[in-house]
């Protein structure tokens, strides 16, 4: 081959690499904190309060209670119990585009759980995604956001873990496409997006907003399902927080904008709809954040509480297009106004089914927590989360009780729900929702199980 | 702990959790038994009852919610125009099978009537949808608070 | 659980069969309920049977065999007895029998018990001579007091009038003579034309109260020092208790106490939400026994192969095997799921317990099967059980069965305080005795245009085997084939099977219709598909085979006339009709239906034809008509039980689902004017509606339907053929 020939073809791979590289660079964006511009310094060098570990209240508490507290936070249980199944054994299913994923049972049983784990076998599996066998975790697993949990933590978190009776359970085998079941292909995907680092404070923020930050980013793992994914299914960051589509729900954006986001709520809204799962005129949490709110965030201290809301409230605002920039108020008293009356299907199953607890205007004669003026779900003209609440209703764990709505999804049809779906979001979001039979049937897909 | 509540243009006074729903204090606490239990979930309306003249399932209404709005049930309604006329179309046309559902039946037609003295089809279905009738009375339900609102014109 | 049943034959249980009615066999000798005097006669009371009691102050009060569910029997019983005493019926008062099987025995079934729509079937003539032999002993008295030929009096309306001398005496003022005359060997009847209360649309006796809340259902009875349980039975069918922890629920405001049987937890509290509140509380470990993997799927394998077995042979008509050699072979098989009765009345019972004694409060279609089931579990004798019947909020058939009593005692034997149990929807809706499920295979052959051969073979469940074991005879379940056996139409060769195929744990009971609301969606269904083969429309092709059963005849051009049937139709409607001839009425139904592009269905228009020979109280007919109807309909469009991991997957009206007033037609019932023997009508109504809507359905889309409930995918998109 002539000389001429070989240099080209060697430019011409240094050029496809560079290219490759930068992409490969865009695509890893910044990280989770990086919009907070203040110097980051390793945890040894913070000089302000440990933002890691507990709170004050459970300083002198035993490592298994310090790690029972932790695991909340990190909302373990979760993803690692199946629907009716025992705490920690596994089995819930996560249906991807290309195929469906099982948690893993983490009760320390020794043959079917993680009870034959070391401490450092623990702490690769959690913060870095290598399973004891050297096999690679898929992404479900926040591993790069555990990441940034201190060591101490994880392997708290461990004792508790471990201090839970074991339960023999093996999760059924994920179904994945080639060539996503090749977990090997993971390894180069850990070495792209989650750099070995752990979490380091911000030193030019306060020792509040630092916890704040570890709570979201290390334990809540928020991102996961707040922040968009790229092609290569890793957090966006540069779209940090402004909502995504999660497991067949809406996750909203919770940046500080003011239209779309958390910017328009009050600290005690925020920090009410964390602790309880409700907000006086911002409506329920249901789907995945109400299992969130049930299992974890209700469960930490206020003062945890209270540092997520500065974190979140420091999050730059990002505008989402696909929602309007005003909630609706509430609608007219009668049915005959405030839509248009091509939706007979919709406002038949509404009137049948529905107006008893929401009202004509879309504020309940019967809870705070029924009414939907305001609520975000209604002002989504996707109507994507009150298509699925009605199909698997929701129960909220409050104080004053049990709040619930019935699951409607098994004894009305797709078009129903569709129909009342585009109703409700027409009556009291505004804008109707274009849902069709088919729409419907696909969210059952991604929920299903 | 006593909760005040103004039943039927009466003042009583119940030992009840706020958390209690109405329906079980009318029932278990005042044994006013009038308004049914069908399925505590605001699904088939045989527990409605009036509060403040608007139709409210009591089976989930906090009775510590109430406070001073006034509270109508079916023991109470034939002092309303309304409910006296409904009932009267009730027997008139013999709307009746068990009963179970027809207090709640009663409640909401009566409420419905108040704001709307002349309903059309729509409006008996915007309002009627949520009272579930196991014996199928919905046709003679439908034209006995059509005969109540000609009553009320006469 | 014990039942004397008389006379059983298997011929009388084929006529049974045959007659449209279950166990018309069982005949009790009626002497003593229409002869022998009431036990609590008192001094001025004239009581001359068990039905009857006439007081000094002119009170007529007669007693009711049958229960009042909604059905309006307490009206037309009344009616029936007010008729031939010639009694006021503006003021009569009536009354519940007291659990008693020699005197309120429902002479065709033999037992205390009301259901298979057949209360004026049973009591019409012993009724009537009850009502007769009183009016008799009432003129017997006045002709006594006034020296006169009792032929010369006359009655009415409670009077004795003696029109030559222009005397008269009330009943009041007799009833105590009354009392000491013999009675008559057999007063006689009025000629039916000389009816002035039956064939009237009388004011229903039982409504007033239900308007204004004062009736009193089980559920709502009340006593000194009363305690509210509710109760959780194991979701698996069969399963057991394992453990309770029961601290969290002792800490709920109001709970009193945590009972644990070995089946079941009850919370007992001060109030019901206390009780509900506790019992979701409660930390319950559930032995879910030997059926925790069952599921529906596994019971539909399991009667799929069972109806593809021989079955016993309840009919043989002409001679099959030739005749459905001849001309073209049709096959298709139907099937139909579990079903709740889901009454609006939930389950309930209240319990009263001395050391040796019981008394229950509950609102039951079986009173001396209630008081039998508890005596058996406190091991005490039957007259030790006062059972209190109740006016009641819905039965269909649930409230035949006793388990709500005898799990309510159970509880209370626990509780130092008179206690009411009652079932949450939930509750309800998972344990309940579900209306099996059927399969229905039938293969018929057409030759000239006309059916040659029928061969038919119903699979499911024996429910009668377990309700009324005397009644399941040579392997035949005579309800299950009800209006299989006695189709209307004329066949040359007809043959008729059935397989008793019992699904695995799930308890089966009857349910508002029985056995026709299957055989009759099956036959019906079947004969549209016949008629489109043969390219004759589906009234036409049932006229022809009509020719002997001129009634049925009758309600299917006056139905089919009512309807506008042939009238053009807009594109996706269609008009289906069903004819049947249960519980000895002659029904011919008709639906207008539309299809929409997804697969939703509205209902348009229902018009039912319906002669049952003499109409006692014709508006209560009507309807009765039109519940039923409703009551079908929604099976038909909504109606499925499923089970999962051996537990019902279906819970309150969120998941079984009812039809609500916006989704209900406009209905027209067209009676027969007829002098035939009254037949039933409580079930009628539910039986004609689903094979009606499926041959609308069929009619509009071109899609053949043979599963309830309605599966709207299959109906979707464009019309097919
Ligand atoms: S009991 Fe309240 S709506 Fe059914
Ligand atoms: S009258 Fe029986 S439920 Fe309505």
């Amino acid at each position: 081959m002539k000389r001429s020939m070989r240099r080209a073809a060697i430019a011409a791979v240094v050029v496809v690499a560079g290219l490759a590289a930068g992409g490969l660079w865009y695509l890893r964006g910044p990280g989770p904190m990086a919009f907070a511009s203040g110097q980051k310094v390793a945890l040894a060098d913070y000089d302000g309060a440990d933002p890691t570990g507990v709170p004050a209240s459970l300083a002198d508490a035993s490592l298994v209670e310090r790690g029972a507290y932790l695991a909340r936070a990190a909302d373990c249980m979760v993803c690692h119990t199946a629907p009716g199944g025992r705490d920690y054994a596994g089995g819930l299913a996560f249906r991807l585009p290309f195929g469906t994923l099982r948690s893993t049972n983490i009760t320390p049983d020794v043959d079917t759980g993680i009870g034959a784990y070391s401490d450092a076998q623990f702490l690769d599996a959690v913060q870095r995604g290598v399973r004891r066998d050297g096999a690679r975790l898929y992404p479900a697993m926040p591993y790069t956001s555990y990441r940034y949990m201190s060591d101490a933590d994880a392997l708290a978190i461990k004792a508790y873990l471990f201090s839970l009776p074991p339960v023999q359970a093996t999760a059924p085998p994920n179904t994945l496409a080639f060539p996503f079941d090749q977990r090997w292909g993971m390894m180069f995907w850990s070495a792209l997006f989650s750099p070995d680092t752990g979490f380091e404070p911000d030193s030019a923020r306060t020792p509040e907003w630092n916890r704040g930050a570890y709570i979201a980013e290390a334990l809540a793992h928020c991102g996961d399902c707040h922040t968009p994914r790229n092609v290569a299914f890793a957090l966006d960051n540069r779209r940090k927080y402004g909502g995504a589509r999660t497991a067949g729900w809406q996750a909203y954006n919770i940046t500080s904008d003011r239209q779309t986001g958390l910017g328009g709520w009050s600290d005690g809204d925020i920090a009410s709809y964390l602790a309880t799962g409700y907000a006086e005129g911002r409506g329920t949490a249901s789907g995945p954040m109400g299992e969130a709110v049930d299992h974890s965030l209700s469960k930490l201290a206020q003062e945890d509480i209270a540092a997520l809301v500065t974190y979140l409230r420091s999050v730059p605002a990002i505008r989402s297009t696909d929602l309007p920039a005003s909630l609706a108020p509430p609608a007219p008293a009668s049915h005959r106004d405030g839509v248009d009356h091509a939706n007979a299907l919709g406002r038949k199953v509404f009137e049948g089914a529905c107006v008893s607890c929401h009202g004509w205007t879309g504020e309940s004669s019967l809870s705070p927590f029924a009414t939907l003026v305001g609520t975000r779900a209604v002002n989504d003209p996707s109507g994507t989360n009150v298509a699925q609440v009605v199909i698997s209703g929701t129960v909220r764990h409050t104080p004053p009780g049990v709040i619930s709505m019935p699951a409607f999804g098994d004894a009305y049809s797709n078009d129903e729900i569709a129909a009342v779906a585009n109703y409700v979001t027409q009556r009291f979001g505004g804008a109707a929702a274009g849902l069709t039979e088919q729409d419907v049937a696909a969210l059952r897909n991604e929920t299903a199980d | 702990m006593a909760i005040s509540l103004n039943i039927n243009g009466s003042r009583r006074s119940v030992e009840a959790g706020d958390d209690v729903p109405l329906l079980w204090v009318l029932r278990d606490v005042l044994g006013m038994t009038g308004t049914k239990f069908g399925c505590g979930i605001a699904q088939c309306g045989a527990c409605t009852v009036h509060i403040d003249g608007s139709p409210v399932r009591s089976c989930l209404l906090p009775v510590g919610a109430i406070g001073d709005k006034a509270v109508t049930t079916i023991e109470g309604i034939s002092e309303t125009p309304e409910g006296a006329r409904v009932q009267k179309a009730w027997l008139d046309l013999e709307v009746v099978q068990c009963g179970y559902c027809q207090s709640g039946q009663i409640m909401s037609a009566a409420a419905l009537l108040a704001v709307t003295p002349d309903p059309d089809d729509d409006d008996i279905d915007a309002a009627m949808s949520g009272n579930i009738c196991r014996c199928g009375t919905y046709v003679r339900i439908r034209a006995a608070i059509k005969q109540a609102a000609s009553d009320g014109r006469a | 659980m014990r039942t004397d049943v008389k006379g059983i034959s298997r011929r009388g249980l084929l006529t049974a069969g045959m007659a449209g009615g279950v166990l018309l066999a069982f005949r009790l000798p009626l002497g003593a309920q229409t002869a022998e005097r009431a036990p609590d006669e008192s001094p001025d009371q004239f009581a001359p049977n068990a039905f009857i009691r006439i007081d000094g102050e002119g009170r007529t009060t007669l007693v009711m065999p049958q229960v009042e569910m909604g059905q309006g029997v307490y009206t037309s019983i009344a009616m029936i007895l007010a008729e031939e005493l010639d009694a006021d019926f503006r003021r009569v008062a009536v009354e519940h029998a007291p659990p008693d099987e020699r005197l309120y025995a429902n002479p065709l079934l033999g037992v205390q018990a009301t259901g298979n729509s057949n209360s004026i079937r049973a009591f019409w003539t012993p009724l009537r001579k009850a009502g007769a032999t009183a009016r008799a002993m009432l003129v017997q008295a006045a002709a006594e007091r006034w020296q006169v030929d009792p032929a010369g009096c006359t009655t009415f309306e409670g009077v004795v009038t003696h029109a030559a001398s222009g005397r008269t005496a009330t009943y009041a003022e007799l009833a105590g003579a009354a009392r000491d005359q013999p009675a008559p060997a057999d007063a006689p009847l009025k000629d039916p034309r000389d009816f002035t209360l039956i064939g009237t649309s009388a004011k229903r006796l039982d409504t007033p109260d239900k308007v204004d809340g004062r009736v009193v259902y089980g559920i709502d009875v009340r006593l000194d020092g009363m305690k509210v349980a509710t109760l959780a039975q194991c979701p698996v069918f069969g399963g057991r208790v394992a453990a309770v922890d029961d601290s969290a629920a002792m800490q709920v405001p109001g709970v009193r106490q945590v009972v644990v049987l070995d089946d079941l937890v009850a919370v007992v509290g001060d109030h019901m939400w206390a009780a509900k509140q506790g019992l979701e509380a409660l930390d319950v470990t559930w032995d879910e026994g030997p059926h925790a993997d069952l599921s529906s799927a596994d019971i539909w394998t399991d009667l799929r192969a069972a109806s593809e077995t021989d079955g016993v042979v309840a009919r043989s008509t002409g001679d099959i095997a030739t005749g459905l050699g001849t001309g073209e072979l049709v096959e298709a098989a139907y099937e139909m799921p579990f079903l709740a009765h889901a009454a609006m009345e939930p389950l309930n019972c209240t319990v009263r317990l001395t050391p040796d004694s019981c008394e229950i409060w509950i609102g039951t279609q079986v009173a001396s099967r209630v008081q039998a089931s508890v005596a058996e579990t406190l091991g005490i004798p039957d007259g030790k059980v006062t059972v209190i019947n109740h006016y009641i909020g819905g039965g269909f058939g649930r409230r035949l069965e006793p388990d709500m009593a005898v799990a309510a005692v159970r509880i209370a034997q626990k509780v130092a305080a008179p206690l009411k149990v009652i079932w949450t929807r939930e509750e309800d809706t998972r344990h309940d005795v579900y209306r099996p499920v059927y399969r229905d295979k039938i293969a018929a052959t057409l030759s000239g245009g006309s059916i040659a051969a029928w061969k038919y073979r119903v699979a499911g469940a024996a429910v009668l085997a377990r309700w009324l074991p005397p009644a399941f005879q040579n392997g035949i379940d005579i309800d299950a084939v009800d209006s299989a056996v006695d189709m209307p139409y004329d066949i040359p060769n007809v043959h008729v099977e059935y397989v008793r195929a019992e699904p695995p744990a799930v308890p089966t009971g009857f349910w508002r219709g029985v056995g026709p609301n299957n055989n009759v969606f099956a036959i019906e269904c079947f004969i549209d598909e016949l008629a489109r083969k043969a390219g004759t429309d589906p009234v036409a092709f049932r006229r022809r085979m009509l020719e002997k059963s001129p009634r049925m005849l009758g309600v299917l051009d006056l139905a089919a006339g009512k309807a506008g049937w042939g009238d053009a139709l807009p594109p996706r409607v269609g008009r289906g009709i069903a004819l049947q001839p249960t519980f000895d009425t002659s029904i011919a139904t008709v639906v207008e239906a539309e299809v929409d592009g997804d697969g939703e269905i509205q209902l348009r228009r229902v018009t039912a034809a319906v002669d049952t020979g003499i109409a006692v109280n014709p508006d209560t007919i009507v309807a009765q008509i039109e519940g039923g109807l409703i009551f079908g309909l929604t099976a038909a469009l909504f109606g499925e039980i499923t089970i999962e991991r051996g537990r019902v997957q279906q819970s309150n009206f969120n998941d079984y689902r009812m039809l609500r007033i916006n989704e209900t037609p406009r209905i027209d019932v067209h009676l027969v004017r007829s002098g035939e023997f009254p037949g039933g009508i409580g079930e009628c109504g539910v039986i004609g509606g689903p094979p009606a809507l499926r041959n609308a359905i069929y009619a509009a889309t071109g899609v053949a339907l043979r599963r309830l409930p309605i599966d709207r995918s299959l109906i979707a998109g464009g019309t097919r053929s």
